[in-house]
């Protein structure tokens, strides 16, 4: 657990069944981070947890150091949820994360708290988290639009009806903005999940505390066990397996780290995973095109039959 | 194989025999030897060497081409990248003018460039005449078009052209896949270094004439002949900007590790084990028209090639037979005559590869049929084969063939099929019969492939994007959706 | 006719042909190259299975007389040339025409059954039927009813055919499904299914009296109906598409088809004919230019 922080609170006693309020110091109940998997919180299989620290090097919370095997886990879970979550009607998916925003927006006190425990002044939290509100919202609008503008009717010479519509590439791994605790996070999940994709997430190392959060805002909210999962813990050790997993169909980076980015291609020619690279952003951008970047393009044919008199007049 | 005898038989003997017809060669001009066509002329290759281009047909030497080593890729690249400055500045009106007066020279040519795929891969000349060759003409004709209209393509964002991109295309459609290549790099802006297949260089040779008469600027388009080695040259070069690379996947997996590091853009356009889905409401006679499409068109050297069968089991035995008649009628032979439906397989390499396979499919227990045609005595060729009764863990059934070689395999109910259907690390094309609108609707969706084809198979057109899905790459060529591949979009 | 016991389809369930994957089917055959000795043999063959016609309100037994000269002689002085197939007249002309052809093989056929229309009482049908056969025809084209096959009535569509097989006697019976008002493949397929179940010995596109007369399309729907019943039964059925075909060329597309689809064994007048009149003189003219040379003009060559 973290530090204890004690503050000047009423406390209670009991008298006659009855807690009655006595000016005394009350405990605090601190939060335990566990990282989210499958629509649950367990903690990390192999028992490991890191610090994490302010800038002042103040402990914030105990975190998951997750594992290879719990990167294994959340891939079975996000694959398991695909087929739902892709399935589902894209107005559907737009009310969902229309709620996600709506459930981070009841939080925002406690998204503020843990944005100032991880170093941004006041002013800064409370801009992160309106943008991270906004942004959710943003993508929930695009959920049933982004195919009408990027899917085409293609006039064949021949006789068929011939049209190209974007479908989700399926499982994508993202390694979060290891900058940013909440905006970056919420920037590349939400049009992943827009888009139909589900995904397992690894959140910024250094600034965690929110995508534990999140993931309870997610849990709160419609949103599918096993569309998102979350793990906190070590880039490094985990880039591997997130890059070279051959069930995973996409991997998002967001650094510009030159050896990472080497070794991200290098492992998802194994399987041919779509690499996707956003290098070091700052997340003031949004748009329906970071939704494209984990779609394929489907064509579809059919004949067309030409029958009838009327030649087309009418 | 027993119950063949019980059924009655047709007889098709007379009808794969037609006197000759074959295509005249006078029409096409081969030169004895072709040099690199490099910044706007013909130049010879730093390395001296040469190689042989053959008719897979016959043996015959047709031609001699040069073996680009990886300075003659330097030069290319050079060509390319001073050609850029200027090129990616015309008027985008003016480009796609070029582009256009392209597509013009191969029509006026249209009659010679088949004859020369024909005799340089060996697929039937019907397929060069009416497919190969008009196909890639109205890609270019397509392409140019876009050229000036790019703002329209992309809401909200600026194209801007990559640079030099570097394409290596295969042996099953030489002019065809260069023009897929070159039609939409030219269009938006960037320059190109291409490198056909080193057993069927010839078309792209003659498509470098055409580039010198349309009077493309010179370096804008660079065609440099020559094997693996070449292409990684230009998958390596350092000044490249962009791979466009049609093949295998295993060379595909090469190719994205080499870029690993570099901010190389890549599509990558690989191999495929399609599942083309027979069911039992199905329009069956023309079912059995796209099976053979499916994978006897260019003697199944086709990447999207409709490979593994699914039949639905009350309609297993009708297919069969229908499929195995259909199959006697195929006539199998000269590529260069008009009448042949299944020309010469492309190389030797290539042959083996498929006799391999097919002794695979024989040692796995499957039933082997064969069309009874006479092949020619000499040249590379191999009878249409299916192989029934294979189980989905069969090799046959996994591993791309790449020949005019067929597995079957039954199924009883929706989703077994979509699911077996799925059930391969390949996504490129599949193809569903069936007469009952819902259920296309529903299989097209749940495929996982880049191009269904529902109540047809093997349909291209210039409009059409194409590519695949999981391990048949990524990035579409063809269509709107062909453009982004080769575009910042700012 | 081997003894067999037949289940009968159920015709209700819609026959299921995509028409674009037959025309792309029917479009193969016309891109068969056919040259030099395959093209003098499919030309002697495409002769040798027209069914001569004259089926106009004006025929009179001079017209009858003079068509059936031509069809035994077609070109005199062109040696071993064969005769046509048969010459097809109405049941009034019957007699005369057999007269005409005499023993040279050339065969008699009739339309039947209220031709072209078939708007007739069933009783009238078999009526005309037996008088044509009384006649000498050797062979009985009957219409069937299409207003009531559209209607859905296969029940009395099947039954009429077998009715007019029945009165038909020794005669074999072309059944015309006059496919230019029937419209789509998947009706053109179930009336031929409906026609041979029911006793057809030919099924046959046209009565040659609407503008839409058979296409290659059409026919190769027929001939893979042909095929599957033959599969199914081991019984061999005809096919005639009529009306339309009036070039050689186009007739040798037919057989390139006949013969893809069917095989062999129906590559004769037994089992194929071309209801045509005009097409015997294209043929003709090209024979002649295979054997000079030299490109014919039509006034070489006698009309009729």
């Amino acid at each position: 657990m973290s530090k204890t922080i004690s503050k000047n609170i009423p406390a209670t006693t009991k008298t006659n069944g009855v807690h009655k309020m006595v000016s005394t110091k009350r405990l605090e109940v601190l939060k335990t981070y566990k990282i989210y998997i499958g629509g649950k919180f367990p903690r990390t299989e192999s028992g490991r947890y890191y610090i994490a620290e302010d800038n002042a090097g103040n402990n914030l919370a105990n975190m998951c150091l997750s594992s290879r095997k719990d990167f294994r886990e959340a891939v079975i879970a996000a694959r398991s949820a695909f087929g739902d979550w892709s399935a589902k009607a894209a107005n559907n998916r737009g009310q969902i994360l229309y709620r996600i925003a709506e459930m981070l927006e009841g939080r925002r006190a406690q998204f503020k708290e843990e944005l100032i425990k991880q170093n941004l002044s006041a002013a800064e939290a409370e801009n992160e988290v309106n943008l991270s509100v906004d942004r959710l919202i943003y993508y929930a609008g695009w959920c049933d639009k982004f195919q009408q503008v990027f899917s085409s009717v293609n006039p064949v010479a021949s006789s068929h009806f011939n049209f190209s519509t974007p479908e989700p590439t399926g499982v994508v791994s993202v390694i979060a903005p290891q900058n940013s605790s909440l905006l970056g996070l919420v920037s590349v999940i939400a049009p992943v999940i827009a888009g139909g994709n589900t995904c397992v997430v690894l959140a910024s190392f250094a600034k965690p505390l929110c995508a534990v959060t999140f993931a309870e805002v997610l849990n709160s909210s419609d949103v599918p066990g096993g569309v998102v999962n979350i793990l906190t813990g070590k880039v490094a050790e985990l880039l591997p397996y997130f890059a070279d997993h051959m069930d995973v169909n996409a991997i998002v980076y967001c650094e510009n780290n030159v050896a990472d980015k080497t070794l991200i291609k290098e492992k998802s020619a194994l399987n041919l995973k779509r690499v996707v690279l956003y290098d070091k952003q700052n997340w003031d951008a949004q748009s329906p095109y970071f939704i494209m970047d984990n779609q394929e393009i489907k064509t579809t044919w059919h004949p067309i039959e030409n029958i009838g008199g009327s030649k087309g007049s009418y | 194989m027993a119950k063949r005898d019980n059924t009655l038989k047709l007889k098709f003997d007379s009808a794969r025999k037609f006197a000759p017809a074959p295509e005249s060669r006078s029409a096409a001009k081969i030169k004895p030897k072709y040099d690199l066509f490099i910044n706007g002329k013909f130049e010879k290759p730093l390395s001296k060497k040469y190689f042989d281009s053959t008719n897979p047909a016959t043996g015959e030497k047709l031609s001699e081409v040069a073996d680009s080593s990886a300075a003659d890729v330097d030069k290319a690249v050079k060509a390319a990248r001073n050609a850029f400055n200027s090129w990616s500045k015309l008027p985008a009106a003016e480009r796609g003018k070029y582009i256009f007066r392209i597509a013009r020279m191969v029509q006026e040519r249209a009659r010679e460039l088949a004859i020369v795929e024909t005799l340089d891969g060996g697929k039937p000349i019907r397929e060069s005449r009416d497919f190969d060759v008009p196909t890639a003409a109205n890609h270019f004709f397509y392409y140019a078009g876009w050229a000036d209209k790019l703002e329209y393509a992309f809401p909200n964002r600026t194209a801007k052209p990559l640079g030099v991109a570097g394409q290596i295309i295969p042996w099953n459609f030489p002019l065809l896949m260069a023009a897929w290549k070159i039609a939409p790099a030219l269009a938006t802006g960037n320059t190109v270094v291409l490198k056909p297949a080193e057993t069927t260089p010839l078309t792209a040779m003659l498509l470098a004439e055409i580039i010198l008469e349309a009077d493309l600027p010179p370096g804008v388009v660079n065609i440099i002949t020559g094997a693996g080695s070449t292409g990684a040259a230009i998958v390596n070069h350092p000044d490249v900007n962009k791979i466009a690379f049609t093949g295998s996947t295993d060379v595909g997996k090469i190719i994205e590790k080499a870029i690993a590091g570099t901010d190389k853009k890549a599509t990558l356009e690989l191999g495929g084990k399609a599942a083309n889905i027979i069911f039992e409401d199905a329009p069956l006679d023309q079912a059995v028209e796209g099976i053979v499409n499916g994978i006897f068109f260019n003697q199944g050297h086709v990447c999207c090639a409709g490979s593994r069968l699914y039949v639905q089991e009350s309609v297993l035995e009708s297919v069969l037979r229908k499929l195995k008649d259909r199959i006697e009628t195929l006539i199998v032979g000269d590529p260069l005559d008009k009448n042949t439906d299944v020309g010469a397989i492309n190389s030797k390499q290539q042959y083996d590869q498929i006799m391999k396979y097919i002794k695979i499919g024989i040692n796995e227990g499957s039933d082997m049929f064969q069309s009874s045609c006479t092949l020619p005595s000499k040249g590379l060729y191999i009878p249409p084969t299916i192989f029934s009764n294979v189980a989905q863990s069969s090799r046959i059934a996994q591993e791309e063939i790449f020949g005019p070689v067929l597995t079957i395999q039954s199924f009883r109910t929706d989703d077994e099929v979509i699911e077996k259907a799925n059930n391969t690390p390949y996504g490129l094309s599949a193809g569903v019969w069936t007469d009952k609108g819902s259920k296309i609707f529903n299989l097209t969706t749940k495929l996982r492939a880049g191009v269904v084809w529902a109540n047809t198979f093997n349909k291209f057109d210039p409009t059409s994007p194409f590519g695949g899905y999981k391990e048949s790459g990524y990035g579409r060529e063809g269509g709107l959706h062909g453009l982004a591949p080769y575009l910042n979009l700012v | 006719m081997a003894e067999k016991i037949l289940t009968l389809p159920d015709f209700t369930i819609p026959a299921r042909i995509d028409k674009v994957g037959v025309e792309e089917r029917a479009d193969r055959f016309t891109k068969r190259s056919i040259k030099k000795e395959t093209k003098v043999k499919g030309l002697m063959l495409a002769l040798n299975m027209i069914d001569l016609t004259t089926l106009e309100g004006k025929d009179t037994e001079g017209k009858v007389r003079q068509m059936c000269y031509k069809a035994v002689h077609l070109l005199d002085s062109y040696p071993n040339l064969p005769t046509v197939a048969a010459v097809c007249v109405y049941p009034e002309m019957v007699r005369i025409a057999k007269k005409a052809v005499g023993d040279s093989g050339v065969k008699v056929a009739s339309v039947a059954t209220a031709f072209p229309s078939g708007q007739s009482s069933l009783k009238i049908k078999l009526e005309e039927t037996r008088y044509a056969v009384d006649e000498g025809a050797d062979e009985i084209d009957m219409v069937i009813s299409r207003g009531k096959f559209l209607r859905g009535e296969y029940n009395y569509v099947f039954d009429e055919i077998a009715a007019v097989k029945e009165a038909c006697g020794p005669a074999r019976l072309k059944v015309i499904l006059e496919t230019g008002e029937l419209i789509t493949f998947d009706k053109i397929r179930k009336a031929s299914d409906i026609a041979m179940y029911a006793g057809a010995d030919f099924i046959k596109t046209s009565t040659g009296k609407i503008p839409a007369a058979s296409s290659i399309p059409v026919t190769l729907v027929m001939l893979e109906a042909i095929r599957d019943y033959y599969y199914k039964t081991g019984i061999m059925i005809g096919m005639k598409p009529a009306g339309g075909i009036s070039k050689s060329k186009v007739a040798l597309h037919y057989l390139v088809m006949v013969n893809e689809i069917l095989g062999e064994d129906w590559m004769n007048n037994k089992w194929f004919r071309f209801g045509a009149s005009s097409l015997a003189n294209d043929v003709l003219m090209q024979l002649m230019k295979e054997k000079t040379g030299v490109y014919q003009g039509k006034d070489y060559f006698t009309i009729d």
